[in-house]
This record gives C-alpha cells, structure tokens and sequence, in this order.
C-alpha cells in the first residue's frame, strides 16, 4: 500500500486524527494529508528535532530501549509520534483524544505501508460444462 | 427541625467534596505533559515545566503548523 491510501485509510478509520506525516529519519516526508508540501515539512523536520528531544530523556541506566511512540498533549490539542523501523507517523489531534486509539491507528498505517497492495480480483474464470464421455456401444 | 439541618449540612458537605474531585480530576487532565514510551516497554511521563518545555514548545509549533 502506497502511502496516499495508507493515510486515506488512516483518515477514515479515525475521526480523531486531524493531520498526519508520514516522514523517514533525516524529515524526508512520504506522505501527508496535508495539502501544503512545505508545512509538511515543517511538521516532519519539528517532528524530527522533538523525537531527538524525547530519546534524551532515556535514563542512561536504562538498557538500549529505543524510542517507539510520545504523546505531547496541549490545551489546544495533541501531537502524537510513532515510529516503526526507518519510518516515523507524526499527527495531530484535538484536545484529550483516546491515546491508546490514537497510537494504535498510527501503528497500523505505519504497518499498512510495508504490506503490498491487494492484487487486483480477476475475473472468476467460466466454468466450462463438464464434458462426458461419449457412450460407446462397444462392450467389453 | 435540628435533623433537617443536619441533613442539609451533610449534603452541602457532600457535594462541595464531590465538587472538588470533579474540578481536580479536570484540572489534571488539561495540564500540559510529554508520556514518551520506548521500545523495552520503559514510558517516561515529563510534567515539570523545566523538563517538558522544549518539547512542548515544539509540540505547539507541530500544531501551528498543522493548522
């Protein structure tokens, strides 16, 4: 699945999410519903520099537990970051969403991006009439 | 007349507690915070202002940006 129809997917599966970013490490952006390329990238490269933010809250006595997903809420909304591989989800939402919904729809468009498109259904093939055997006369 | 006061009284107490836990509980919601999660199930929760502030500065500008 291409990511247009990962985030066509993501926006009508959730009514919550506002805007999305589908962005790679380094803020080159994917995909967005976003119709304004250059905000897009606004919100990956921020997305990008909060990330950096987050992982250096990590305790360094912690074992090398990687950062997976935040949630920043604001009085005016939500930002949300997922990450799966190479590959990061940035979105907004309004104010007080159900988080675990939100995380988990993110994830599931991050995962839809990896599987392949559907092949396309072919046309049930016709069936052609059993052929009998002709009957022959002839005996054993 | 006394156990009619009596009764008044509780129930105002009642509900100014009551008032109180709602008016906690919604306070608590709308404070700003960071919950950052990481892959080893490890989840850090920033709600000090000197902690969380350049990320939610950045979270504020995602939002500018989203519209």
């Amino acid at each position: 699945m291409d990511a247009a129809a990962a985030l066509e997917r993501l926006r009508d599966i959730s009514s919550q999410v506002r805007t999305a970013v589908i962005f790679e490490r380094g803020g080159k952006v994917v995909g967005s519903t976003l119709a304004d390329e250059e905000r897009a990238k606004g919100i990956a490269e921020e997305a990008e520099k909060l990330l950096a933010d987050a992982e250096q809250q990590r305790e360094p006595t912690d074992g090398g537990g990687e950062f997976a997903q935040l949630e920043v809420a604001l009085q005016g909304g939500s930002v949300f970051v997922v990450r799966d591989g190479e590959r990061l989800i940035a979105a907004t939402t309004p104010p007080e969403p159900t988080v675990g919904l939100v995380f988990y729809d993110l994830k599931s468009c991050l995962r839809e991006l990896e599987t392949p498109a559907a092949p396309k259904k072919r046309a049930p093939a016709k069936r052609k009439p059993p052929t009998r055997a002709k009957k022959t006369d002839a005996k054993p | 007349m006394r156990s009619r006061n009596v009764l008044t009284g509780m129930l105002l107490g009642a509900g100014s507690v009551a008032g109180t836990l709602l008016f906690r509980r919604r306070l608590a919601r709308q404070r700003e915070r960071v919950d950052v999660y990481f892959g080893d199930g490890s989840m850090v929760s920033l709600t000090k202002p000197d902690e969380a502030e350049p990320l939610l500065r950045r979270a504020r500008q995602i939002l500018e940006l989203a519209g």
